[in-house]
């Protein structure tokens, strides 16, 4: 099955090219052109992925990556123009999943979003627990005694990667590579930011936390199970 | 000020306690401690002198009244010792007048003329008069006038017992002699008690009968006037003092009046120098010091006004320049992308066509790096680029700069040779902002270096550090070194470039440096190559005083025994003879040796250079000289570019 991949972009040129070049990839692309048909659209289409441009007319890309994240775990790739720091973290602390920066290169960008469609590869019926949760790998689902915490996808990897070497510390870079799919170095801010989220979701209290513990100087490491 | 009080004080309190002590050798401790203290205490006035207004003004005022004072009361005085001394004349004049008639009198009346009678008489007279004053002690002397030739009948000198000198001068005597009838008045000084007190002598001459002139002298001592005076001097001295204390005391009141105002304004423009623009000061009354405040206030609202108009414009520029980012990246990123999947398929395309698909990939690549340029050199303009400082080894961060540029190295022929890496370099800095100035230079080397080798000099002192990129190649002609920093300047349009360039490299590295408050500088001669150095402060804000490096060679006599530059008047840490990865002299193009050294050097370098010196690159000039590269190079742009960051100036996120 083709993965879906939704296109919010104002600029209708730049969403034909990302649909040439998606679409060369194999992949099937929907295109809408403003924020509250976007959103829409992920309701009726259930996309595996949004690409979302920053700068939108009427309802800006921030918004509308916000509204989707209210309902729905869809990864979301942001489209930016701005180099400034604050529109980045901005962007992913309303709730993307990563970003790329215009101009990027086409490989560049497929590169991102075939990260982020990768998942349910490793089918193999695996449990691990980290704390008081409970994580069904393959059902990809995590439990609080008996309840399900809801995580986006890329949260749920995130939270993977740390459960299943508890002893190791992992550095920002590392976790990168293997939950971003960056091969070489990238921000550094993003796993800082979706630490912060993924805490406030499994944490008890995100002040200080014991499941997802920052070690100072290195990075993160899952807490004593 | 006080740190220098209290040593003032310890001295003096050293002095004390030498002096409570006995001995020779303590007096002269105490001595040489109050010596001591003495000079302290005279810089210590000398410098509140200079600091302090209020000290000036009370100081000036209390010396200038006193001068006053003194002269007023030196005429005060004078005029009333005057004032005593005249009238004690006038009564001493009359008083002898009164007496000598009285003595002559008696003398006449007598009627025993004998000798001894006489001699009973004038004394008898003379005693008399002895107890007569009104006037306080007086003594009375009579002896034999200097024109008495009487030489039946002479009477010995008479004086009255008073304890007073007979203080008759012969000048007096003289006088008398020449003027009888007249009384003769003279000021001269006795000793009394110990003391010279001043005393009035009136001479006149009495007729003695049968014994013919004698001289008659009364002598009044001045005890009562010298006291008095004593007394007007002493108030006057107590006067001067108070008076003294008092106008001290006005003279500070009233400056304190006027410098406390002025002292609050500097302390207001001190805080609005150090941008807390919202500080003004209290205006009270109507007065001088308010207009100052008021036109101090009225002078901080237009700078305020002024500085948050500039913000308002730079936070507009950042604003367009934000906006221009958008609207142009955002076509570029569509045209990038077409020009992507056309490149792709250019092997499918008449010959002309794959060209031309070649020149429109390579100039969208080049279009996109100028774009880039151009927003950050607007952002550095408009005051919004702002460091990320870390302390990191300048090493670390030109060893990322190797690995990006190894490729256009190998492409060139050029080795790279590092000199001076053996300690750590540290600083604050903002990694990225250098690693980007590095590379840039580091390209710019290799571009123009004309396949020569390459020398990356670190330096560091105690205030900064340095790294220097040095090459062989054309070098810059005079005035080339200013104008190597312009935006969009292009030096010889012979020269080829491999990397495009955007022309604003070199600028924005110049922006970057200062940023740091470091220092980008160029220099160069023709044919002998060029070395550029980027000098850093090793702590954020502080000054660097100089650069651990040189910028220029030296010449040759002033090489060390490695070709490394020594000597030269900026301190160079860089130990010549520690240098690991020697270029040696014939690899380096000797470095001090113009003009025809240069050309020598390049078919040495493989044989020289070792290649298992970590920091050198090896060029691998095998692969380099390759026939498929002429014009556009589909390689070079893998090369340079191998993990997305090796474009001068593409590092951004």
């Amino acid at each position: 099955m083709k993965a879906r991949v939704l296109v919010v972009d104002d600029d209708l040129a730049l969403a034909e090219m990302l649909g040439i070049v998606l679409r060369a990839e194999g992949l099937e692309v929907i295109h809408r052109a403003d924020g509250p048909s976007g959103l829409e659209a992920v309701r009726d289409a259930k996309p595996d992925l949004v690409l979302l441009d920053v700068m939108l007319p009427g309802m800006d890309g921030i918004e509308v990556c916000r509204r989707i994240r209210a309902d729905s775990v869809v990864p979301i790739v942001m489209l930016s123009a701005r180099t400034d720091t604050i529109d980045v973290v901005v962007g992913l602390e309303s709730g993307a999943d990563d970003y790329v920066l215009k101009p990027f290169k086409p490989q560049e960008l497929i590169a991102r979003v075939r990260a982020r469609l990768r998942r349910g590869e490793d089918p193999e019926p695996e449990r691990l627990t980290i704390g008081d949760l409970v994580i069904d790998v393959a059902g990809h689902s995590v439990k609080r005694a008996g309840r399900i915490v809801p995580l986006t996808p890329l949260e749920f990897e995130l939270l993977v990667a740390l459960a299943r070497k508890p002893w190791q510390v992992f550095s920002r870079e590392v976790l990168l590579e293997q939950v971003w799919g960056y091969r070489h170095a990238g921000d550094t801010r993003l796993v800082n930011v979706h630490v912060q989220r993924l805490r406030s979701k499994i944490e008890k209290d995100p002040e200080h936390p014991e499941i997802v513990v920052t070690v100072r100087g290195v990075g993160y490491k899952a807490g004593p199970s | 000020m006080p740190p220098l009080m209290r040593r003032v004080g310890r001295d003096v309190l050293d002095a004390a306690r030498w002096a409570g002590r006995i001995g020779r050798r303590s007096v002269r401790r105490a001595t040489v401690a109050i010596a001591r203290g003495a000079t302290r205490f005279a810089r210590f006035l000398v410098r509140w002198w200079r600091h302090s207004l209020q000290f000036r003004v009370v100081v000036a005022t209390v010396v200038l009244c006193l001068i006053v004072m003194g002269l007023l009361q030196t005429f005060l005085y004078q005029r009333i010792a005057e004032g005593l001394v005249d009238d004690r004349l006038r009564i001493a004049k009359e008083e002898a007048a009164k007496g000598t008639a009285q003595i002559q009198e008696a003398l006449d009346k007598t009627d025993k003329l004998d000798a001894d009678s006489l001699r009973q008489i004038s004394y008898d007279v003379v005693k008399r008069q002895e107890t007569e004053s009104a006037e306080g002690v007086r003594k009375l002397l009579l002896m034999r006038a200097l024109t008495n030739d009487v030489r039946d009948i002479v009477l010995p000198t008479l004086e009255t017992e008073t304890g007073i000198e007979p203080a008759v001068t012969p000048k007096m005597r003289d006088e008398l002699a020449k003027n009888a009838r007249v009384q003769q008045v003279q000021i001269v000084t006795v000793p009394r008690g110990g003391d010279l007190v001043p005393a009035i002598v009136v001479g006149s001459i009495v007729q003695v009968p049968e014994a013919g002139p004698y001289e008659l002298y009364y002598i009044y001592p001045m005890e009562r006037q010298q006291q008095i005076l004593a007394m007007v001097m002493r108030t006057f001295l107590l006067g001067v003092v108070i008076f003294a204390v008092l106008v001290g005391l006005i003279a500070h009141l009233v400056t304190r009046l006027v410098v406390d105002p002025v002292r609050e304004a500097a302390v207001v423009a001190e805080r609005l120098a150090n941008g807390r623009l919202n500080e003004r000061l209290d205006i009270k009354g109507e007065d001088d010091l308010a207009k100052l405040a008021t036109a101090f206030n009225g002078m901080a609202d237009a700078l305020q006004a002024h500085i948050s108009r500039l913000e308002d414009l730079s936070a507009l520029q950042q604003r367009f320049v934000s906006d221009v980012s958008h609207e142009l990246r955002t076509p570029l990123t569509t045209i990038r992308m077409a020009a992507e999947v056309i490149y792709d398929e250019r092997q499918t395309f008449p010959p002309v066509s794959e060209r031309s698909t070649e020149i429109l990939y390579g100039e969208v690549e080049r279009f996109d790096e100028l774009l880039a340029d151009l927003l950050e050199i607007s952002r550095i303009d408009a005051g919004a680029a702002s460091l990320d400082r870390e302390t990191v080894d300048l090493r670390d961060v030109v060893d990322r700069v190797l690995t990006g540029v190894m490729g256009l190295a190998r492409y060139k022929g050029s080795s790279i040779t590092l000199v001076g890496a053996e300690e750590p370099i540290r600083a604050e800095m903002d990694p990225r902002r250098v690693e980007r100035i590095v590379r840039n230079l580091v390209i710019n080397a290799l571009e123009h270096g004309e396949g020569r080798p390459v020398r990356i000099e670190f330096g560091s002192n105690d205030a900064a550090i340095a790294v220097a990129v040095r090459d062989f190649g054309v070098g810059l002609r005079p005035g080339e070194p200013d104008l190597v920093f312009t935006r969009f300047w292009r030096g010889d349009p012979a020269r080829k470039r491999t990397t495009g360039g955007t022309g604003l490299g070199l600028a924005i590295a110049l922006e970057d440096a200062r940023l740091h408050d470091g220092s980008l500088q160029a220099w160069g001669e023709p044919g002998v190559g060029s070395r550029f150095r980027l000098t850093l402060p090793r702590v954020a804000g502080r000054p660097i005083g100089y650069s651990p490096l040189p910028l220029t060679d030296p010449s040759p006599a002033e090489l060390g025994e490695n070709g490394v530059p020594v000597g030269e008047p900026i301190k160079a840490t860089v130990d010549p003879t520690a240098s690991t990865p020697v270029p040696p002299p014939a690899a380096g193009g000797p470095p001090g040796d113009p003009g025809e050294g240069a050309p020598t050097a390049a078919p040495q370098v493989d044989g020289v250079v070792d290649p298992e010196l970590d920091g050198v690159v090896d060029p691998e000039l095998d692969g380099v000289v390759d026939s498929e590269l002429d014009g556009v190079d589909p390689h070079l742009a893998g090369v340079l570019d191998p993990e997305l960051d090796g474009v001068p100036g593409g590092d951004r996120p």
